[in-house]
């Protein structure tokens, strides 16, 4: 005990100091996820701000459900690969789904919304061709484009875990958004909605 | 015998220390091969294919490895490894080829960044407190407090 600060004191304020660090680090933690600078889920969106992946060509599927000769597609069974993506003039939602998949009828009603404001693109994930035309045909039909990856390789390459998941695609191929769950209206206002608005001021489309 | 004792503890605490440092983080793998011909035919690559494959996370599952793993995302992991190796690529090219889709969190043990700093001086940290409260207990008072009550009255009688 030597005057005010002795060594007593230091190690009585240690406690003290520890909290404080602690609390000024989860403050800053909670802050950041509130405004955005924070997001511990960036780990499994490596793709964000990236080009599409080069996937290979997938084949369109009529809504028949019966295939047409490879390449013979004009509308929604046109097929879908990197160049056709990075070719479009706006932005593209695409949309990785199957017909064996719960959700993916849940968000059917959101993905028919969002058809309204820009093309939806589907990649069936693991699926047979007549299933997904079937499927689509009974839960409404938002796609512009439908197109299957029956062995998931494109899927591994855009980096899916598992259906639903679906990315925000602009002209020239920039990856803006990828969300993995099911879309909903909540989903697309507070996330989808702001970065199109943000692209439109910057003239990107 | 004050010294004795906590140079005792010091080496006990080195010697802890070192035994825990064999235990690098492979763990033997219960494999969820089905198919004989998922494998490689050249055993040496097989084994190699496995080594990589513990190391990635099954992000179905997220607590098992892509080798341990019944998904079946984590059979196409499992045959990209595969053909990369008959490729003839590295270790260091299929984990940065598994990063760049999947992001670090495909590795089981996390690469050290802002974020897993903290996660990573966790032993050092848990030693460090650990020495602390050991120099606390083991170390006592050199004169015990006097627990005997006339002994604090002085002697006027």
């Amino acid at each position: 005990m030597r005057g005010p600060l002795g060594r007593r004191h230091l190690l009585a304020l240690l406690p003290v100091l520890a909290f404080l660090l602690l609390g000024s680090g989860f403050w800053r933690m909670l802050h950041g996820l509130h405004n955005g600078q924070f997001d511990p889920h960036a780990v499994m969106t490596p793709q964000l701000g990236k080009d599409v992946p080069s996937f290979p060509a997938l084949a369109g599927i009529p809504l028949s459900g019966t295939p047409t000769v490879q390449g013979a597609g004009t509308g929604i069974d046109t097929g879908i690969d990197a160049a056709a993506l990075q070719g479009q003039t706006g932005p593209v939602l695409v949309n990785f789904m199957a017909s064996w998949c719960i959700p993916c009828v849940a968000e059917m009603s959101q993905l028919k919304a969002i058809s309204q404001v820009l093309p939806v693109w589907g990649i069936a994930y693991k699926d047979r061709v007549p299933r997904v035309a079937a499927f689509v045909r009974r839960n409404g039909q938002p796609y512009a484009r439908l197109a299957t990856d029956p062995d998931g390789r494109a899927a591994v390459e855009w980096g899916v875990t598992g259906v639903p998941e679906s990315f925000l695609v602009m002209p020239g191929g920039q990856i803006l958004w990828h969300g993995t769950s099911a879309l909903d209206e909540a989903t697309f206002r507070r996330e989808i909605l702001p970065l199109l608005m943000q692209a439109r001021k910057e003239g990107r489309w | 015998m004050k010294n004795f004792r906590s140079s005792a503890l010091l080496s006990f605490f080195l010697l802890a220390l070192l035994a825990g440092l064999p235990c690098w983080p492979v763990a033997p793998i219960a494999l969820a091969v089905t198919e004989p011909q998922e494998l490689l035919a050249d055993p040496r690559l097989e084994s190699e294919a496995e080594r990589i494959g513990a190391q990635l996370r099954c992000l179905v599952c997220q607590n098992e490895s892509i080798e341990e793993s019944e998904a079946p995302l984590a059979r196409d992991l499992r045959r990209a490894v595969r053909e990369q190796l008959r490729e003839g690529r590295s270790e260091k090219q299929i984990m940065a080829w598994m990063q760049a889709r999947y992001g670090d969190f495909i590795r089981l043990t996390p690469p050290f960044s802002r974020l897993t700093a903290l996660l990573w001086a966790t032993p050092l940290l848990a030693l460090m407190g650990g020495l602390f409260l050991a120099r606390r207990f083991w170390t006592r008072p050199a004169e015990p407090p006097t627990l005997d009550p006339l002994a604090e009255q002085g002697d006027d009688d």
